[in-house]
């Protein structure tokens, strides 16, 4: 009875220091589970989450203060990669941020434009090109379709365009998805 | 294992899989090379090429004559655009074309004046044999000539490559139906070897070897023929077995010289260039004859057609004109493709023009290439991997691909797929396999353009952040040294005060000090010298004196002129 | 003129999941002939119950699954399972174990892992070694061929002995029923006879498998063959596991011939060559990368002769063949080919 005390208490004793030591000898710096969060968001900078940009929204995901389902622009997919990484259950979207979400690409209207530069100071990404009183630009390639820009603008003068497909941007649809069965049905309708 | 022209004994190898698939050759293959009636309309899309699309430098109205430049060239990657018969720009605009996608896109329409006329062209004065690397993509990448086996890769930029030891022209033409380049080999050999022979001296390579599977004896014969008579050393004709798809640029390289092209390589950079044998037949009137590449030859075959042949096409000309000179469409007409059956696609209308990358126009009934039915579960019988030339895994790509685990079905090598058509052709459970990968692979793209992207709007915010900060701190900083040069200003004022006795006000301190400033300038502005004047300078200060006195007395003007 | 859309190949297909099951039914048929000959209708018996409840399991599933039964059905999968099942077990089994089998192969091993293509386990083997832990004295009394010579069971009391465990007139179950020549090999073996001595037996006289089991074994190779001629399998998997308990065999044969049987003994005896032609090969269960498929047949071949030597049933195909099963996804993972492009490194 007592070796059996004594042994279990010795082997409980051994771990705990083993596990003491590994604790202190190998441990990170920083906050690694952020830096992989953060990796997976769609970087629009946004703020939609309610957090200041999405690397303060990694880190409260990380310290379990915010929801991983409140990135819209990120949708179902980034919420579903943040689950997996996490270990946890995967949330609906559409509690905290919206249903759909539009994506798209800001495009200021040039002739409405008055050079106020207010939508130049509200993008997170510094897309916006312009000087006072100078035309103001969306540089197209580096826009993430936040929408930041287009409320401060003062003359309403910014609109989310929608990115067409062309036929270098266009692909094959995965057999059985629902792009493929409705190619299918359209063509079948086509012929008829 | 093959004779050569030389009859020398050329070892061959072989690569992995491969399939067997009836040749179909014999329909539209019987007769000549027919020349193509002048269409009513031709359309011309700005990109029938890899790389970028070319920029129009005409403009709606303006009359064009044949052969004349149309749209420039826009990068090291991109091909220009001639107009392939006179005639007058009717429209610059958005219009179909033969893609997958059913989008239109960007094209120059060209209402044919009747007339053909040929722009003047200033004769070349290169003497063939002196010419250099540089002038031969130069006239190559002027004349608009692509790689017309269906890759329409800018032969100007292969052209331009150094270090090349092997030529190969294309001749296999592996896919069923398919028939123009055997009847370019028949009709023009002369062509090919001449041009052959250039560009084999141009690029300085030891050797060129013409790759042409043992279905075509007779353009095989032809051309031996003609490299014998023609006296060009280090040309070699060599028969290959016929196997689906010999005619792929990675295989065929496998299947002459052994070498493998290294995971995205290009060829060049293991010392190869592969030409398909009618883009060579363009280079050679292109640097002969000094004219742009205006047409081509396609096969329009299959049982929808009344009249199987291979007809010499302008660019741009519609397809429902070219069914049409091939006889119009029969009873049985039910898909219409474009390419051949195992990598070409359905299209639902024949109103689309001729682009620089249409080697066939194959009109089918269901009968004889029956609709493949919604594929079934796989049952992992593993056909599809014993067959693909590429020695990859489909079954496992499909897999990850079906679960669109992008990772994992790049870890099983995805982007290395050639999408033949193999294993989709052997699976028993008839899965559309290659759209699994052509999907995927567009997806894997994409996700990668996404990450990038994320990455850089990643990398703005930081900056903008720290540069936010940094103008912060510089306010914060500037405003401290204010206050503190302030602060400093008024210890210094009030140690002064303690310094002097009486302690007086600051207003008595002011007074005092302003009396010291206006004494010191006026002792600064005293005339000095005064004493022990000469006679001379004295004379000299009272002339100074007397005109002094007579500008005072005349104020108004001296004001006006300042 | 206006076309339909399809996606490419735009080829005619060659190869059809029917067509190929139909093929492994045909090679089935000569060794189901020479089997009835030899154990009597029995064999019939089962093959007719293990259908039927094969067919309303895989119809049941479907349905639950909401798909449409036809289509899945026509694939003839079910019936290729039931006939392999329905030759490997004893010919007098009860008929309500045979069912019991069938349906848990079909019900659990295949449709609840999510139907054909999916299973990671050969459901015929596995119902097998399910009857064969709950059942073992039922399982392990076959038939003896000498004595249905002797006494040969018409059809009505083959059909009552199976479904009523009513033996004729005059016999009694153990008179009917015997093991099979491994089994009394194995039992010989650990009395410490002698591999010479327990060949004198009646069921041995001069034959290298045992009497009743040899023929069908022929007639399974032949139609074995074939298939590999029409491509339905490839060779790598027979081969390697024939090979391998071939060479087993004889290595221990000629270290001691008179404890271990010899090399040929073990290939055409109990299920070797039935397992190495049609049940390794099963598509869906085995490994699909040619070395892969190396290493699975050797390594069955070899773990049916460690089974059978030292283990503790008589015959080990089935749990060699389940075993490797298991290691199927790890193998095909280890040995994939070199692709085109990617030199020496993988």
């Amino acid at each position: 009875m007592l070796t059996s005390i004594l042994v279990i208490s010795g082997l409980a004793a051994a771990f705990g220091l083993l596990l003491g030591y590994a604790s202190i000898r190998f441990h990170v710096e920083g906050n690694p589970v952020a830096d992989k969060l953060d990796g997976l968001l769609p970087q629009s900078q946004c703020g939609q989450c309610g957090f200041p940009g999405c690397r303060p929204f990694a880190e409260a995901v990380a310290c379990g203060e915010a929801q991983i389902n409140a990135c819209p622009p990120g949708g179902e997919d980034t919420m579903i990669a943040m689950a997996e990484m996490l270990g946890v259950d995967p949330l609906p979207m559409g509690e905290d941020g919206g249903g759909e979400i539009e994506t798209g690409i800001a495009v200021i209207n040039e002739e409405e434009c008055i050079g106020c530069t207010l939508c130049i100071k509200a993008c997170p990404v510094d897309a916006i090109l312009g000087a006072t009183r100078q035309m103001h630009t969306v540089i197209a390639s580096e826009c993430t379709g936040c929408q930041l820009c287009i409320e401060p603008c003062p003359v309403d003068c910014i609109t989310l365009e929608s990115i067409e497909k062309t036929t270098e941007t266009w692909s094959w649809a995965l057999p059985g998805s629902p792009e493929d069965i409705a190619d299918a049905a359209k063509a079948v309708k086509n012929h008829e | 294992m093959n004779n050569t022209a030389t009859n020398s004994k050329r070892q061959l190898w072989k690569f992995h899989g491969g399939i067997h698939v009836p040749d179909n050759k014999e329909q539209s293959s019987r007769n000549s090379i027919e020349p193509a009636k002048l269409p009513s309309c031709l359309v011309l899309p700005l990109k029938q090429h890899v790389g970028s699309a070319a920029l129009p430098i005409v403009e709606i109205g303006q009359r064009v004559l044949k052969g004349e430049l149309i749209a420039e060239s826009t990068a090291f990657i991109s091909a220009p655009i001639h107009a392939p018969t006179s005639g007058i720009v009717t429209e610059i605009s958005d219009a179909l074309t033969p893609h997958p996608s059913k989008l239109a896109s960007a094209c120059i329409t060209i209402k044919p004046d009747g007339e053909d006329k040929w722009i003047d062209i200033a004769e070349s004065k290169t003497n063939l044999d002196e010419l250099t690397l540089d002038s031969l993509a130069e006239i190559i990448g002027n004349a608009g000539i692509v790689g017309l086996g269906g890759a329409t890769f800018p032969s100007s930029v292969k052209a331009s490559t150094k270090n090349i030891n092997t030529l190969i022209l294309n001749g296999a033409e592996c896919e069923p139906y398919i028939t123009c380049d055997d009847r370019l080999m028949r009709e023009h050999a002369e062509k090919i070897i001449n041009s052959a022979a250039i560009i084999k001296r141009v690029l300085g390579a030891n050797e060129c070897l013409i790759g042409i599977e043992d279905n075509k004896p007779e353009a095989i014969a032809e051309l031996q023929r003609v490299v014998s008579k023609s006296g060009h050393s280090g040309i070699d004709v060599v028969t290959i077995p016929t196997l689906y798809p010999s005619g792929s640029e990675k295989q065929l390289i496998k299947i002459l010289t052994g070498q493998e092209i290294p995971t995205g390589s290009r060829p060049t950079e293991i010392g190869i260039v592969c030409f398909n044998v009618a883009t060579a037949a363009a280079i050679y009137d292109a640097v002969t004859s000094s004219r742009p590449m205006i047409s081509r030859i396609v096969t329009i075959t299959g049982d929808g057609v009344k009249r199987p042949c291979n007809i010499e096409a302008l660019l741009g000309t519609p397809i429902s004109e070219l069914i049409a000179q091939a006889g119009g469409y029969s009873d049985s007409a039910e898909k219409l493709i474009i390419g051949g059956p195992m990598m070409g696609f359905t299209v639902e209308t024949d109103q689309l023009p001729l682009t620089k990358s249409v080697n066939c126009l194959l009109v089918v009934s269901e009968s004889e290439i029956p609709t493949a039915g919604p594929g079934m579960a796989c049952i992992r019988c593993s056909e599809c991997a014993s067959v693909c030339p590429s020695s990859l895994l489909p079954q496992q790509m499909y897999w990850h691909s079906r679960a669109q685990n992008l990772e994992k079905a790049e870890e099983y090598n995805l982007s290395d797929c050639i999408e033949c058509g193999c294993c989709s052709h052997v699976c028993p459970a008839q899965i559309p396999l290659v759209q699994y990968f052509r999907s995927t692979k567009t997806a894997i793209d994409e996700y990668n353009e996404a990450n990038a992207k994320n990455e850089r709007a990643r990398l703005r915010n930081e900056a903008r952040t720290a540069r936010l900060e940094k103008l912060d701190a510089e306010k914060r900083e500037k405003s401290r040294l204010k206050k503190e040069a302030m602060q400093k200003k008024k210890a210094a004022a009030a140690a002064k005060a303690a310094a002097e006795e009486g302690g007086k006000t600051p207003e008595e301190e002011a007074i005092e000090a302003a009396k010291s400033r206006v004494a010191e300038t006026s002792e600064a502005s005293k005339p000095r010298n005064t004493e022990n004047l000469t006679a001379e300078q004295q004379q000299q200060i009272d002339q100074a004196e007397a005109r002094r006195k007579a500008d005072s007395a005349e104020p108004s003007s001296a004001s006006e002129e300042k | 003129m206006l076309f339909r859309n399809i996606t490419s190949p735009h080829t005619i297909r060659p190869n059809d999941v029917t067509t190929i099951m139909l093929r492994v039914i045909l090679a089935l048929v000569p060794g189901i002939i020479t089997m009835i000959w030899l154990f009597g209708w029995g064999i019939l018996i089962n093959i007719a119950i293990a259908i039927v409840t094969a067919i309303i399991s895989e119809a049941f599933c479907i349905k639950l699954r909401g798909r449409p039964i036809m289509p899945a059905l026509s694939d003839l999968s079910a019936i290729v399972t039931a006939l392999l099942f329905a030759i490997a077990i004893p010919p007098l089994l009860p008929w309500w174990q045979t069912v019991f089998g069938m349906a848990f192969a079909i019900i659990i091993i295949k449709q609840m892992y999510g139907g054909i293509g999916y299973n990671p386990f050969n459901p015929a083997m596995s119902a097998y070694v399910l009857l064969l832990i709950s059942y073992p004295a039922d399982m392990t009394s076959w038939v003896s061929p000498i004595v249905l010579n002797e006494n040969p069971l018409s059809f009505m009391q083959t059909l009552a002995a199976i479904f009523g465990g009513l033996v004729p007139a005059g016999m009694t179950w153990d008179s009917l029923s015997g093991a099979t020549p491994l089994n009394s090999l194995k039992m010989a073996l650990n009395q410490n006879q002698m591999i010479s001595e327990i060949r004198t037996g009646p069921l041995w006289q001069g034959m290298i498998g045992g009497y009743g089991w040899e023929w069908p074994s022929v007639a399974f190779l032949l139609g074995g063959i074939w298939m590999i001629y029409k491509r339905v399998i490839t060779w790598h998997i027979p081969v390697s596991m024939l090979g391998t308990l071939f060479l087993f065999g004889l290595l221990f044969s000629l270290l001691d011939p008179e404890a271990y049987p010899f090399g040929l003994f073990h290939l055409f005896s109990g299920g070797a060559i039935l397992g190495a032609f049609f049940i390794a090969t099963d598509p869906v269960s085995a490994c699909t990368t040619p070395r892969g498929r190396l290493i699975y047949g050797a390594s069955i071949g070899a773990l049916i002769y460690i089974i059978r030597t030292w283990g503790g049933y008589p015959d080990a195909v089935a749990f060699a063949v389940l075993l490797l099963n298991m290691s199927a996804p790890i193998i095909d993972h280890l040995t994939q080919p070199k692709v085109y492009g990617h030199g020496s490194k993988k």
